[in-house]
């Protein structure tokens, strides 16, 4: 639906249409052999209204004008049907009326097309060569447009248009009754906004081959071992360290108990905030959608609300939770711009968007040579934390184990756990802006029913002390 | 509420409505058998629902709404040359007639950008079906009011999701499927403090009040249990009985790799041991059971799934989940699995300790109701991780003495399913998954509870 189409009318408190247009293609090549090629489009409308106090949604796919007009009085009924028992009365809610627009950053690089994409895709996974230890690989990209309209009955005008790269590699390589997986930087961890351009600065090119010297070089590795130490976790582990353990917990609609049933509640309480302990004085929090290129960039929330960046935590002292303009109302707190749907069909939520770690003073070299005993973890492969969000094990996929300030072997398998409320005191040291890198993921779950959303996070190197530590079985 | 509630929120008419849809989802496959040039065949699968989703908080309704979403699948092959096109359908025939073919076109224009795939399988035998099964239900907005009533003076919190779910295959052969099932699912838990809660759910295909209260009452009745003072426990080996929702949680991570053929045969399957002659436990029976689940008895390329594909026979590896493309891959025969490979009927054989003696055989020890976010922490050697989640009590001398707090585990499948197995419930529950990410899944698991010698917590 263009925003100047006319609009309808609409017997009720407020309403918003939010349109979603997104096209997907699908590019992957496994083993030398092409996957088939897969595409797909995604239109509709989640229709939303505030009646007698109440509120409601509907999401259809039939984005004519009949279409449109059943989905707002579905819609209302809903709301006026649960008016009563509604948990939060409408009437008190913000009525968006932001205008505005935002668009990923302009591709610097001519597009590739579906052919280049695949000869790009094959040349990596040929250059694996013969080594018959290599089992399975894949190097793989996603390219995402996506266009969000927003029209509310109080004058708000928003569209916001989106490109996402998301390439993937792996390579799994098998001997004497071990398996190892290696990837870069994760399951679609260099996922960003923007044109082809992304792949170089994660060097796309060349890939295939240097993780796979990586898994056999794992292969042949001891085990972590198991203790008290320091850890130095790069990038690709700090993301999700950060997307457990702080932007979870600091979701309000967990605090507010609206996720209890299915993905938790929160260790963190609304009297924390303002006075909190979270981590120690190096750790700075930013909610930050003005990232070029980082995954969830953007000008508005899928509310209409403008988005700014803001501190969650500044010197380790808890600032302000992660909650849109619906939550902010029911909690009485400020929040952020971050109530976020996964699509037209799912009803926006508090979700993180762009939640980042803010780069520190100290070098890679500083930061090794800081640690006595220690252990060096490099991109995430297991996470598991409890509905607290508090008790947690992690494990990555590869390690080096730091001794007298060097570092020293490959370990594989290392892992670690902790509890949230303490393993962010034990932050040492934060890396500089050179150890600093902008990743993501595209696979956030959350909420009932269900969503699955883009998040970013950028983060430097860190340092923690203390860190129980251990390895594999095998 | 009144008794009319929102329009369209009666997923009741769905005999009527899944038959509409199927007729829908036909006449586009005629289009797309008119759309075909010489050389090219397709196959084309159909997901769809009406939904209504009612989100609840703290005895109140915090979202509820409707969701009407249908997708298309349209698979062109020209000799070993096929690419997919997925799209949305608006429910107008002609436009979706329009886009469909419009997808033919641009999949034509595809083909030429791809090179031939030698792992390409399609079904030579044309196997159709129509399965239609539940409905009518209440008006949502009716149920909601009752559940709402049954839980007043509580702290409820869950999801009602209801509504007709939809899944066909169509084929340039001639072969037609349809599966439509309108079923309820209401997943909820009831909070006493911070983390102290119960969690319940009551899913099915023909609501009953007296089910509801059942339901509610048995979870109050639980949760006077969980407001006791609770332990926390330190880290260490204790004895467990894992109830059959618990045992669900594991057979969930399971599915991620464990049975499927791919991953066996690249050494990516966390039970790659039991292909080695290692074992599990004699009494550890598991299979992927079509018959008796909920989920379509066809997959997404059209080949039909059989009743049951066995995969663990007495602890032994008896079979895996073949997908068309590993079956080309492997030399194997395809067994009716989707491309992920992963069970969507998963059943694992009862036991012989009864419901009633299961506090004493546990005696002393961990009595656990449910686990929460499950790991790999050694893939390789199929040991995982997770935290106890809700009901979780301390038995001493076959007597629940208090809560305990959460705890982590991390442990192995085949300590826990093997050595350290010490019997499988009589009773089985049926989980009907209540996941709802991007589309209502149409899956279930019929599992018994677990007693285990020990199992490891480590936080």
């Amino acid at each position: 639906m263009p925003l100047d189409s006319p609009l309808p009318r609409v017997d009720a408190d407020f309403w918003s249409l939010r349109f979603v247009d997104e096209s997907t293609a699908c590019y992957a090549v496994r083993k030398d052999l092409a996957l088939p090629y897969s595409a797909s489009t995604d239109r509709g409308v989640m229709a939303t209204v505030y009646a007698d106090g109440g509120y409601g949604y509907a999401a259809t796919a039939d984005t004519s004008p009949a279409g449109i007009d059943a989905a707002l009085a579905r819609a209302r009924d809903w709301a006026r049907a649960t008016a009563q028992r509604a948990i939060t009365d409408s009437r008190t809610l913000p009525r968006p009326a932001a205008r505005g627009d935002y668009a990923s950053p302009q591709p610097t690089l001519p597009r590739l097309s579906r052919r280049e994409w695949f000869d790009l895709l094959m040349a990596e996974s040929r250059s694996i060569g013969a080594d018959p230890r290599f089992v399975d690989w894949e190097a793989s990209i996603d390219v995402v447009e996506s266009t969000h309209r927003l029209v509310t009955s109080e004058g708000g005008r928003i569209e916001q248009r989106f490109r996402f790269l998301l390439p993937s590699v792996s390579v799994t390589a098998h001997a004497n009754g071990d398996t190892i997986v290696r990837t870069l930087n994760g399951y679609r961890g260099i996922c960003q906004q923007g044109g082809e351009e992304i792949l170089a600065r994660f060097g796309f090119a060349g890939a295939v081959r240097r993780i796979a010297d990586e898994a056999l070089e794992l292969l042949a590795a001891p085990n972590c071992p198991s203790g008290t130490m320091d850890v130095l976790l790069a990038p690709d582990q700090m993301v999700l360290q950060i997307h457990e353990s702080i932007g979870h917990p600091l979701e309000l609609d967990r605090i507010l108990g609206d996720e209890r049933n299915f993905a938790g509640t929160s260790f963190v309480t609304p009297d924390m905030f303002g006075t909190y302990r979270y981590g120690s004085e190096l750790l700075d929090i930013t909610f930050d959608p003005t990232e070029p290129s980082e995954l969830a960039s953007y000008a508005f929330d899928d509310d209409g609300a403008p988005a700014e960046r803001v501190h969650l935590i500044r010197k380790g002292i808890l600032e302000r939770p992660l909650g849109g303009a619906v939550s902010q109302a029911r909690a009485a707190m400020p929040g952020v711009a971050n109530a976020r749907a996964s699509g037209w069909n799912r009803p926006p939520i508090d979700r993180m968007a762009n939640l980042n770690l803010e780069p520190g003073a100290s070098s890679f070299d500083d930061m090794v040579a800081s640690i006595e005993h220690g252990v060096y973890m490099q991109t995430n492969c297991s996470w598991s934390i409890d509905d607290s969000r508090n008790k947690f094990q992690f494990g990555c996929e590869r390690g080096r184990m730091i001794r007298n300030g060097r570092l020293a072997e490959v370990v594989k398998r290392p892992n670690y756990r902790g509890i949230s409320a303490n393993f962010w005191r034990s932050l040492a040291a934060v890396g500089d802006a050179s150890t600093r890198e902008v990743l993501g993921t595209p696979y956030c779950g959350k909420g009932e029913p269900s969503q699955v959303i883009r998040v970013g996070h950028a983060s430097p190197a860190c340092v923690f002390r203390g860190v129980d530590v251990f390895g594999g079985e095998a | 509420m009144s008794a009319a509630g929102p329009q369209g929120t009666q997923p009741g008419a769905s005999a009527a409505r899944t038959g509409e849809q199927e007729a829908h989802f036909h006449a586009i496959a005629a289009a797309l058998d008119r759309a075909l040039d010489a050389g090219e065949r397709y196959a084309a699968t159909l997901e769809g629902e009406d939904t209504d989703f009612v989100r609840m908080n703290r005895g109140k309704v915090r979202q509820p709404g409707h969701v009407s979403q249908r997708y298309l699948a349209i698979r062109l092959v020209a000799g070993q040359r096929h690419a997919v096109h997925r799209q949305s359908l608006t429910g107008d025939l002609a436009a979706d007639i329009a886009a469909a073919t419009t997808a033919i076109a641009d999949l034509r224009g595809a083909l030429r950008d791809v090179d031939e795939d030698p792992l390409l399988l399609l079904p030579d035998d044309v196997r159709s079906s129509s399965v239609v099964r539940g409905g009518p239900l209440p008006a949502s907005a009716d149920v909601v009011a009752r559940i709402l009533d049954a839980a007043r003076g509580s702290d409820l919190v869950g999801l009602y999701a209801a509504g007709p779910v939809f899944r066909g295959f169509a084929d340039s052969r001639g072969q037609r499927n349809w599966h439509a099932v309108t079923t309820f699912n209401f997943d909820f838990s009831l909070y006493h403090r911070a983390d102290k809660a119960v969690k319940s759910s009551y899913a099915g295909l023909a609501w009953d009040d007296a089910r509801l209260a059942a339901k509610m009452a048995g979870a109050r009745e639980r949760l006077a249990l969980v407001a006791q003072p609770s332990q926390a426990l330190a880290p260490g080996r204790y004895r467990a009985y894992l109830a059959p929702s618990a045992v669900d949680e594991i057979a969930g991570l399971l599915g991620w790799d464990a049975f499927s053929a791919r991953a066996l045969a690249t050494q990516q399957s966390p039970l790659v041991k039991l292909g080695n002659g290692e074992r599990l436990d004699p009494r550890v029976t598991i299979r992927e059971d079509t018959a008796h689940g909920v989920a379509p008895a066809f997959q997404g390329d059209g080949f039909a799934r059989p009743a049951a594909v066995p995969l663990i026979e007495q602890g032994a590896l008896a079979g895996s989940l073949v997908s068309p493309r590993t079956s080309r891959e492997f030399g194997l025969a395809a067994n009716g699995a989707n491309a992920s490979e992963v069970p969507e009927s998963f059943a694992m054989d009862a036991g012989e300790l009864d419901d009633a003696d299961v506090l004493a055989a546990l005696d002393d020890g961990l009595l656990i109701g449910n686990l929460h976010y499950l790991n790999y922490s050694d893939r390789n050697a199929a040991r995982m991780t997770g935290m106890t989640r809700f009901a979780t009590f301390r038995v001493e001398g076959g007597r629940i003495t208090a809560p305990v707090d959460v705890l982590r585990f991390d442990d192995s499948v085949f300590r826990l399913f093997g050595a350290n197995l010490e019997a499988l419930s009589r009773e089985r529950e049926l989980v009907l998954s209540s996941q709802s990410y991007g589309r209502r899944e149409l899956a279930s698991a019929h599992v018994p509870g677990a007693l285990v010698r020990e199992m490891a917590f480590t936080l």
